[in-house]
């Protein structure tokens, strides 16, 4: 279908890009890949008055070292991101997540902040974010502010971002020792969203657990930490039994919704699934 | 003139058989064709429609004003003001004499029953111009209650699709083989039989989806009219716009310029081709209007959507004794053009390959307050074999017998053909054992059956089950007689001409519309084998009423072998005109001419030929022709098929099914067809592959559905879920080739058949894998929450939430077209 009318601003700059913002009106819509929001304008479901396009920011795209993080900037392009030697170093866990957005083509336009930014609880990157303690570097009016990952995603497509703010960059804390990682999705059709997947990245020690971290993708209107399961492995022997156990958990505290693909109670079940296989595989099990 | 010396020694290799890549695709897939969107008129006007967000309802006002005034727009339609004129889309199969037919004005008048349906048009300078006002229509409904569910529509006292009728059912079609003389009396039967089988199968509602949405295009001239359309039927369309608008057929010619994809879904004539020629004549200026694809998953016709009860009676020792089918077919709120001989056409195929001695058909057509449902792909004939399939299963568990065993026990043997079965038909020929067994090898039967032995044992988590479909189909619909006794309202004749050009080269115009099946490849192998030409000197005309001016169009399996077969008799004619030529060229008698390799020559007279370019020329130039010849070897022909054709096939799966999450993997997959003899088989390899995809589809993806106001919540491809090549296997495929003695190709038909048998052999997969855990049947698509489920829960996985996935930013049909009300968001929370 054809969208509504709407204003287009094609900055530059991050600077540009805010002031685009600002002047935009009353509704105003970042564009960074265009995969979501382009869909949802030509349904009509968003007639925004304006719509502000980041692709011409050369400022937001790329990876750089940061010491004990890496920073990913917010339009560099998912394709761009998992075949990054830093991402793949630093942080395999989101080059894994990544490898599974969509489909080439959508992984060749579509960008790690515009995915993060959207926080479709469906959509694979937040809980991998969120797992991995990600901060997020906004720019407004204001000058720029960091929020860390549990603060971002506030509720279903609905982030800390202020309005006039702009997400430019995500900081992604290397993490060192012995991680094992891995992303468990779950679809019906390869380019689909998950209809559940668990984001894992464990710790080895002296054939124990040390340390677990788990996202849980679509499994509310936000992604979710698995702090129970990171609990009851943290410290635990690494065993098949250990790790199915405390899988179990991996439900809690979770609100999944119900659909086509699966109901609540299903989507918990499968959780609990998820969490043990990604964790199994995680731990080199 | 002179004869040619230096013909090769070597005859050119044959055309037939040969796997030519398809002469159109290159035109098809780099886009240098026009499509229907393509086209620019000068002074074209575009149109959007207004649609129904509620399922069932009296329209009390219509607001056009603002539409009206919003800047580009010319006009605003509604179906008051078109009244008069509209009339009633067709339908042309009346299958009983006391058939319900409600009427289906294109644009709602006084009521809407679906959600979706037209209620007023924009005309609008540009297209944007005319979708930005179809928000400004105001139009008040009063509600009516929604008829969404079939069993419950046919229940005493239900709530009604359309008030102005007395009940939901429109047909009770019957076939009793008792009755017809076809076989013994199928209540006695069953009363004698020692074990009987009673299953409830679904056959849910699902959505062609063809690549190219449709569109329209409609130029007047005068009193006269174009319309391009993406059609598969530019012929009926046009016998039916005339009769439908009353414009005259003589002034009306249709094209079906190069279709991307139909599946049946463009065997139709649509409210839009209707509406489209109104505003045209109305307004004097060419129109233009093309669908979305949310507006085309929600407003082009469905397909399937039957509950069919199927009850199967044997002996202990396995021998079938009798078949019972009773089938409710949803028909959607209206009945379009073929909607009721869908499940009529499945009469004729829930036998299968096998000697049932009764059988009993019944079919109640159903009304509800969904979009309409028509020919998708097989139309009838897999919703039979899947009720068959999926029955012979369920009885070889019921008497502990190898299901392979069971079907051989009673099938048709190979020495029997024709075979004329319990349900009338006579089937032509075949070998269900020979394919049979070369499936079995394909797919490495015995080692998968050790594996499955080897994981059930092991309580492996993934299970791996195997299933087995066979198949035949009526193909290359359809000897006109037949069709007059099912009364049917045209015949199933096909239609070819061919034009021999001065300088040699070959026009074949064809009255079978393509789509994108490779008509013009195909044709032209046939015919240069025929006439002897080579290859690349022979064009295939198509789709346009005024070069192409009679035919049948395409659909169930018809156009090679209903097709193809007028266009090798029209070569055939050709072949004799050109003879008479030749020999009085050279000063011989006809008798003593031999053709061979497209060169007439004089037996035992070396080196007096004539090639049947060069008769193409003397003819043209007429200077010197036989007496009383007139000037012309070009030929028409006209084929009606005797009868059906019959292709068969064996189909193998291999699933795996992972218990712990219900997911579903095929593993590996087989097929033997037997499609007779084969003119391309790049072609049909690919035809093959597609029916299959789609097939496959109905198992484990595909499903249309609405939600409990009557929205239809799959209205975007995130939750119509149509397979890529990523989701499915390899494809290991095989043939055996039994001629059709019907026509003079001896080819059966291809275009449905993977799509016909891999439903049941997929299920049947599935269901294998776990029937030991206790499962007894598992509802299509077999989604992972539904073998989930049926795992965990017992039943059949149940019915799935309503809510579109939340996935694109939440945008389902719930939002963007219906009406929701607290019970349309059952399930869903967002």
């Amino acid at each position: 279908m054809i969208p509504a009318s709407f204003g287009y601003a094609r900055p530059s700059t991050v600077e540009q890009a805010v002031q685009a913002l600002a002047e935009g009106g009353d509704d105003v819509k970042v564009m960074a890949g265009g995969q979501s929001l382009i869909p949802v304008m030509r349904l009509r479901l968003a007639a925004p008055e304006t719509v502000v396009d980041l692709s011409q920011v050369a400022e937001l795209r790329g990876v750089r070292d940061d010491g004990d993080a890496i920073v990913i900037g917010a339009m560099t392009t998912h394709h761009d991101v998992l075949t990054d030697p830093l991402v793949r170093q630093f942080a395999p866990l989101v080059a894994e997540a990544t490898e599974t957005v969509a489909d080439r083509q959508t992984r060749a336009r579509g960008t790690f902040g515009g995915a993060l930014a959207h926080a479709d609880p469906a959509g694979d990157l937040p809980a991998v974010a969120l797992a991995l303690d990600a901060e997020f570097v906004l720019a407004g009016p204001g000058g720029r502010r960091t929020v860390p990952a549990a603060g971002f995603f506030v509720d279903y497509l609905t982030t800390a971002l202020e309005e006039g703010e702009l997400l430019v960059e995500i900081r992604i804390p290397k993490l060192s020792g012995e991680w094992g990682v891995r992303y468990e999705k779950f679809n019906r059709v390869a380019q689909a969203w998950s209809i559940v997947a668990v984001a894992a990245a464990v710790r080895r020690e002296d054939g124990h657990i040390a340390e677990a971290r788990i996202g849980l993708t679509n499994m509310g209107p936000t992604p979710l930490r698995a702090s129970a399961v990171e609990a009851a492995l943290a410290g635990a022997e690494a065993s098949p039994e250990t790790i199915a156990a405390a899988a179990r958990a991996a439900a809690e505290g979770t609100s999944p919704t119900s659909d086509l693909n699966a109901q609540a109670d299903y989507r918990q079940h499968l959780a609990q699934v998820l969490t043990r296989r990604a964790v199994t595989a995680a731990a080199g099990m | 003139m002179t004869a040619v010396e230096d013909r090769p020694a070597q005859a050119p290799e044959r055309e037939v058989g040969k796997a030519r890549r398809r002469k159109e695709d290159a035109r098809l897939i780099t886009g240098a064709t026009t499509w229907t969107d393509n086209m620019v008129l000068p002074g074209m006007l575009h149109l959007a429609v207004v649609r129904s967000p509620v399922a069932h309802g009296k329209i009390t006002a219509i607001d056009v004003s603002a539409a009206q005034e919003a800047p580009g727009v010319v006009a605003v339609l509604t179906g008051r003001d078109v009244a008069d004129e509209q009339g009633s889309l067709p339908c042309a199969w009346p299958v009983t004499p006391d058939m319900v037919n409600p009427g289906h004005p294109s644009i709602a008048v006084d009521e809407v029953n679906h959600v979706g349906e037209a209620v007023a048009v924009i005309v609008a300078r540009s297209k944007v111009a005319a979708q930005d006002a179809v928000e400004l229509v105001d139009v008040d409904y009063d509600l009516l209650p929604a008829v969404l569910d079939m069993e419950a529509a046919v229940a005493e006292g239900a709530r009604l699709t359309h008030d102005h009728l007395e009940s939901n059912r429109s047909f009770h079609f019957v076939f009793d083989g008792g009755e017809a003389g076809t076989g013994s009396d199928t209540e006695q039967a069953f009363a004698d039989a020692e074990v009987v089988v009673s299953r409830r199968f679904v056959q849910q509602r699902l959505i062609p989806a063809f690549m190219e949405p449709r569109s329209v295009v409609v130029q007047p001239q005068g009193d006269n009219y174009t319309m391009w359309s993406a059609t598969q039927v530019p012929h009926i369309l046009r016998v039916m716009l005339a009769m439908v608008t009353g414009v005259p057929e003589h002034k009306l010619r249709v094209v079906a310029p190069d279709v991307g994809g139909g599946f049946g879904g463009k065997l139709q004539v649509t409210p839009e081709e209707v509406i489209s020629l109104l505003v045209a004549r109305r307004l004097g200026k060419p129109v233009k209007w093309t669908e979305s694809r949310s507006e085309s998953l929600m407003t082009a016709h469905h397909g399937r959507d039957q509950i069919q009860y199927i009850d199967i009676a044997s002996d202990r020792e396995g021998n079938v004794k009798g078949l019972r089918c009773r089938i409710l077919a949803d028909m959607g709120a209206y009945l379009r053009l073929v909607s009721p001989g869908v499940p009529v056409l499945g009469a004729f195929m829930f036998n299968g390959i096998y000697k049932f001695p009764a059988y009993r058909f019944e079919c109640d057509g159903v009304f509800t307050n969904k979009v309409p449902t028509d020919a998708y792909r097989g139309a009838g004939r897999p919703e039979a074999t899947f009720a068959i399939e999926r029955i012979m299963d369920e009885l070889a568990v019921e008497l502990g017998m190898d299901p392979l065993e069971l079907r051989r026990r009673n099938w048709i043997k190979a020495e029997e053909f024709p075979f004329t079965t319990v349900a009338g038909m006579t089937y032509d020929s075949g070998d269900y054992e020979t394919a049979t067994q070369k499936a079995l090898e394909l797919i490495g039967y015995d080692e998968l059956r050790a594996e499955q032995q080897h994981r059930r044992e092991s309580g492996d988590p993934v299970q791996l089950g195997i299933g087995v479909s066979t198949f035949t189909e009526m193909c290359g619909l359809a000897p006109s007689r037949v069709l007059g006794s099912l009364s049917y309202g045209a015949g199933g004749w096909e239609q070819a001409s061919i034009r021999m050009l001065p300088t040699g080269k070959v026009e074949v115009v064809t009255g079978s519309t393509p789509h994108g099946q490779g008509h013009e490849t195909a044709w032209s192998q046939l015919v240069a084998d025929r006439l002897g030409v080579p290859f690349e000197d022979v064009e295939v005309l198509h789709g346009d009423t005024s070069v192409a001016p009679r035919g049948m169009d395409t659909y169930g399996s018809r156009s090679l072998v209903v097709g193809g077969a007028a266009v090798v008799q029209a070569a055939e004619k050709v072949v004799a005109k050109a003879r008479k030529v030749a020999a009085h060229l050279l000063e011989a008698s006809e008798e003593d001419l031999e053709f061979t390799n497209g060169a007439f020559s004089v037996r035992g007279t070396p080196g007096a030929q004539l090639a049947i370019q060069e008769i193409a020329l003397a003819t043209f130039a007429a200077h010197n022709l036989p007496d009383g010849m007139e000037p012309s070897i070009d030929a028409d022909a006209t084929f009606d098929p005797e009868n059906f054709s019959f292709p068969h096939g064996t189909h193998i799966c291999a699933m795996e099914v992972d218990t712990d999450t219900g997911a579903v993997r095929i593993r590996k997959y087989a097929c033997v067809d037997d499609v007779g003899t084969i003119v391309n088989p790049l072609i049909v390899e690919g035809q093959i592959h597609g029916g299959l995809a789609q097939g496959i589809a109905q198992a484990l993806f595909e499903e249309a559905v609405y939600d409990a106001d009557g929205n239809l919540t799959t209205g975007t491809f995130v939750d119509y879920l149509v397979p890529s090549a990523a989701d499915l296997p390899h494809f290991d495929t095989g043939n055996t080739v039994h001629e059709a003695p019907g026509n003079p190709i001896g080819a059966k038909g291809v275009g449905e058949a993977g799509t016909i048998a891999s439903t049941p052999a997929v299920v049947n997969a599935a269901l294998d894998a776990v029937r030991h855990l206790g499962v007894r049947d598992i509802r299509m698509p077999l989604t992972p929450e539904r073998v989930w489920r049926a795992l965990h829960d017992g039943g059949d996985g149940g019915d799935r939430a309503t809510a579109g996935s939340n996935a694109y930013g939440g945008a389902s049909t719930e939002s963007t077209t219906g009406v929701s009300t607290p019970a349309s968001s059952l399930g869903g929370d967002r």
